[in-house]
């Protein structure tokens, strides 16, 4: 049994304090008006003049300036007004999307796992369980923020703007899909389907622990298979709506499955990085090496087919160079090449070299190393399709964006491991566990 | 993976009471026997359309592409959807090998042989189509960046049927290897079997000398995870890149960014409906429904369920996507699938791909044989008529309604389209007669884990590894104890009854086939001497079958009665 460390406690705390603060910070210190913004161009001129020209091919982004007007001063600066505003705001979606992320993409293992009858990872049940713990929290936390989104305290999502609307063609053809109420609604059945499986499976295994016979496995293999299901449509579609509605013109088919592959690579990169510290601290004692090898493996795997999707959306779309598909990384391309060449880096080039040595894939403090790496690369990824389309080129990695980041990992590190010391660490009922247990690769 | 150790919880991947021993005899056998009528038959047939597609090629190259039935707005149509259709079906072999290895799977030993065989006549055939659809197939090798007298001529390495070259290639080639690798155990097996001095050589040459050493055995088991490694992006890659000569060009339907990983997740899906439909003939004519299970074929449905919903969710993603993205072309595009000349292609391919796996969650249905056979055809059937539609429906109405027209196939395009078929079953009706089917090297890995009877000794408490032939030799014996019946009493008739007071008993086990055990079961039925044996035709055969009931077949298969004759001559 995990008893939660005062000092895990204390530091979630205070991740959550300073995360809090800083994220007070960013919003109190967006500009009030279109005037302060003027002020803000005048003292940094020449760096904003370079911007303006990168400005145009995503002029779509704030529909209602449409590229027949020249970008005369005024313009520019009630552009950059707006995106100012959303950047305290994108943070923290962006943060909130990734931690969620982290929980969904273990779910969806911890489902595969069940429905594959995997042998080998009964072991690490208790630690998925206790990471999908965040479910609830994140897809309540995710909730509030789309009601603020859509009684427009931010303009993240452009569409739900009437006088954007109004004036945008593109915009009202998708309408039938892209209302607030709609919206709304999908985004509960999406989460409320989440969580409910996660709940019946996490007592489901409970109830296995202390059974007799093998009815509780049999009801979880199939309530796994069945989500499976359920998750296949319901991740492309959240994918669509919660990322791909933020450029409303930009559509491309492969998205909800690029974006299921940063899900399962970050997911198991957690899982990997929260067995370390709990086997660190001595409460996992069945889970050796071979455990972390394979789940080593599926970090390198994983972070190839990462690479595969994001290689073959970017290849296809800049091949073709259609225009109205190729803005999207154009504007990437023009005002985020740092972090968009850079996430190829973090989450390709380096999981490859470091993680194809079989050796090293079983050296804990490599795993850590790597996991981080490809977390912060993945961090990068969900940025980089969140932030161009609601700040643009104000972009920034300042205190909005890491406080975000740090008040929601300190109530994601508050709820998983308060979760991880509401049950036994091994899974004892579940009828493989003998094969995971003496698990040697 | 050091252990023997099962949860009891899974099923025998080896059904009934095998030994090593009794592996080697029932893969060898196909190898070692003659073929039967039913083969020539199915042979000559074969034979004959790939004749008749060899014809069909010859005229086109002879006469001009003009003889298919392609117009100037649909300039491809059979040819790659045949193209593509192959390619497709040669992915679930190396799945199989690479992927499933990769994930551990025990199940993949039973089936990877016959899976990777599979790959390499498709792909073979595959590579037929890029060649012969050239207007001018002499200049093909122009298509390889070699040197050449015209200064600097290169090829342009933008096009993605230039990348098709690289991947086929690169795909046979490594598919050949790995196949062949693991095939080098096995052919040194035939090889050591070998009666005949011509079968002997043949075998030794393929085995390139394999003594199976530790040393050996630990490099094959590195190589193939390291080719097992290599394959499985080789594989995604491949058939991606088989999907960017659609998704990398402008046409409304084809340029659509999910194609790359909804073409390798259809390639599987046919590719396992297709391992289905030949192993579910093969376990049968061969005789190997003890190593290609049920559970095999169940676990190959589960599979094609799996990839089927995958390819489903992508046609949704793609009918939504189109209307979504406000293009009105490639919203005409989609309407003019589901309601335009070639709707009931469409409506075929929907049927066939998107409902038929679904059946497959029925645990009745997809453990059913009948079914799991006809529908791994419907999927094959789909998946043609999937290429066919993604690639006729989107040529022949875009843009300008000006080029809009219609495709019919002729009989030369349905001709190659058999000759492939035709050659692709006479390579593997072939395989299936000089290659051992199974990896019997593999399938011994497994035996002691997996294998029925190790299972039942275990679970009844027994230690690991469990001794062989534990539960059923006793049963057995006493049966055939038991059964003094006039079945009997009519074989001793005919071979003669051996006198203990006056004759000395042979040593039966000389007879390749017969272990201790079976000789003692041949003994109690009153069989001690190769005089006897050697008396046997069919007649007594089929009366010793009746008799035997775990070993049908075998005293014919490796003719008893002829090595009895010998044995006896020898002496």
């Amino acid at each position: 049994m995990y008893t939660f460390s005062s000092k895990l406690k204390t530091f979630s705390y205070a991740l959550m304090i300073v995360g809090l603060i800083g994220v007070a910070y960013g919003f109190l210190s967006t500009p009030n008006s279109v005037e302060d913004v003027k002020v803000l161009l005048e003292e940094s001129h020449a760096s904003h003049d370079e911007a303006a020209v990168s400005h145009e091919p995503e002029a779509h982004v704030v529909a209602e300036e449409s590229n027949t007007t020249a970008h005369s001063d005024d313009t520019h600066a009630e552009h950059a007004f707006h995106y100012l505003k959303n950047k305290p705001w994108s943070a923290l979606y962006v943060a909130l999307f990734f931690f969620f992320m982290l929980s969904l993409g273990a779910l969806a293992f911890y489902a595969i796992q069940h429905a594959a009858q995997a042998g080998w990872s009964v072991v690490l049940f208790r630690v998925m369980e206790g990471i999908t713990a965040y479910l609830p929290v994140g897809a309540i936390l995710l909730f509030v923020f789309f009601v603020l989104s859509s009684l427009h305290f931010n303009h993240l999502f452009i569409w739900m703007d009437a006088d954007v609307v109004a004036h945008d063609e593109l915009i009202q053809n998708k309408a039938g899909y892209l209302n607030v109420p709609f919206f709304l609604i999908r985004a509960a059945i999406y989460m409320a389907g989440w969580i409910a499986y996660r709940q019946y499976a996490r007592k489901l295994t409970l109830a296995q622990d202390n059974a007799t016979d093998l009815s509780n496995y049999t009801k979880l293999f199939k309530s796994s298979a069945a989500f499976l299901v359920f998750f296949l449509v319901s991740e492309s579609m959240m994918s669509w709506d919660w990322i791909m509605s933020l450029d409303p013109h930009w559509f491309s088919t492969l998205f909800g499955w690029y974006v299921f592959a940063s899900m399962i690579v970050s997911a198991i990169t957690t899982i990997a990085l929260v067995s370390i510290y709990l086997k660190g601290k001595g409460y996992l004692e069945f889970v050796n090496n071979s455990h972390m090898h394979d789940l080593a493996k599926f970090m390198f795997g994983f972070s190839i087919f990462w690479t595969y999707l994001w290689f073959s959306q970017f290849m296809l779309i800049w091949y073709a160079d259609i225009p109205e598909e190729v803005t999207y990384f154009v504007s990437r391309f023009n005002e985020y090449k740092i972090p968009f060449l850079g996430m190829l880096v973090l989450n390709f080039v380096f999981p490859l070299l470091v993680l194809m040595n079989s050796d090293f894939k079983r050296v804990n403090w490599f795993i850590v190393c790597t996991g981080l790496v490809i977390l912060f690369g993945h961090y990068i990824d969900i940025f980089v399709m969140i932030m161009p389309a609601t700040v643009g080129d104000q972009w920034f990695i300042g205190i909005p964006e890491i406080s975000s980041v740090l008040l929601i990992a300190g109530i994601f590190i508050y709820v998983v491991f308060t979760a991880l010391s509401k049950a036994p660490l091994l899974a004892k009922g579940n009828p493989f566990i003998k094969e995971s247990e003496h698990f040697h690769y | 993976m050091s252990s023997h150790y099962e949860a009891p919880i899974r099923r025998p991947l080896i059904i009934g009471d095998k030994s090593y021993h009794d592996i080697t005899v029932e893969v060898a056998a196909p190898v070692e026997g003659k073929a039967n009528k039913l083969w020539w038959t199915a042979f000559t047939i074969a034979l004959l359309a790939f004749l008749w597609g060899i014809g069909s090629i010859i005229y086109t190259i002879g006469t001009g592409i003009g003889v298919w039935g392609l117009n100037k707005t649909v300039g491809w149509a059979w040819d790659i959807t045949n193209f593509v259709w192959w390619v497709g079906i040669g992915h679930a072999g190396t799945l199989i090998s690479a992927v499933l290895l990769l994930f551990r799977q025990k199940w993949r030993m039973g089936i990877n042989r016959s899976a990777e065989a599979m790959t390499i006549f498709s792909v073979v055939q595959a590579g037929l189509f890029p060649v012969i659809h050239m207007g001018r197939v002499w200049n093909a090798h122009f298509v390889l960046p070699i040197p050449n007298q015209f200064g600097t001529l290169w090829t342009n390495f933008n096009s993605p049927l230039l990348w098709d070259v690289f991947a086929i290639s690169t795909y046979l080639s490594v598919s050949l290897v790995f196949w062949w690798t693991g095939l080098l155990p096995d052919f040194a097996m035939l090889r050591d079997r070998a009666v005949r001095p011509f079968q002997k050589k043949i075998y030794s040459l393929l085995s390139f000398g394999w003594t199976g050493r530790a040393k050996d055995w630990q490099r094959f088991e590195e190589v193939s995870l390291v080719l097992a490694g290599l394959a499985t992006p080789l594989v995604l890659s491949v058939h991606t890149i088989v999907s960017f000569d659609f998704a990398t060009s402008v046409i409304p339907g084809w340029h659509t960014t999910i194609f790359p990983p909804y073409f390798v997740a259809g390639a599987v899906f046919s590719g396992f409906a297709m391992v289905n439909t030949l192993l579910i003939i093969m376990r049968k004519v061969s005789n190997l429904e003890a190593y290609i299970t049920k559970q095999h074929i169940e676990l190959m449905n589960i599979v094609i369920m799996i990839t089927g919903s995958i390819v489903g969710c992508a046609y949704i993603t793609e009918l939504f996507i189109a209307w979504y993205s406000g293009v009105e072309y490639e919203q005409y595009a989609f309407l003019n699938r589901a309601t335009g000349p070639y709707w009931w292609a469409y409506l075929l391919m929907m049927s066939c791909n998107v409902f038929s796996p679904q059946f497959m969650w029925s645990k009745k249905l997809r453990q059913s044989i009948t079914f799991s056979f006809i529908i791994s055809i419907v999927v094959n059937i789909g998946m043609w008529f999937e290429r066919f539609v993604i690639i006729v429906t989107s040529l022949h109405r875009d843009y300008l309604p000006s080029s809009w027209t219609m495709f019919s196939p002729t009989f030369v395009d349905i001709g190659i389209y058999v000759g492939t078929i035709g050659f692709f079953f006479v390579l593997f009706l072939l395989y299936a007669r000089t290659f051992p089917v199974i990896a019997q090297a593999e399938v011994k890995s497994i035996l002691k884990s997996s294998g029925e009877n190790y299972k039942l000794y275990r679970d009844a408490g027994g230690k690991n590894p469990a001794p062989s032939k534990v539960i059923k030799a006793k049963k057995t014996t006493s049966e055939v104890i038991e059964e003094v019946s006039d079945q009997k009493n009519v074989l001793l008739g005919n071979i003669g009854i051996f006198d203990k007071a006056t004759q000395n008993a042979d040593d039966l086990k000389l007879i390749s086939g017969v272990g201790p055990k079976l000789e003692e079961t041949l003994n109690n039925i009153g069989i001690y001497s190769f005089d006897q044996v050697s008396k046997m035709t069919e007649k007594e055969y089929d009366l010793l079958d009746s008799l035997l009931d775990s070993f049908k077949g075998r005293a014919k298969r490796d003719d008893w009665a002829g090595q009895a004759k010998n044995l006896k001559n020898n002496e």
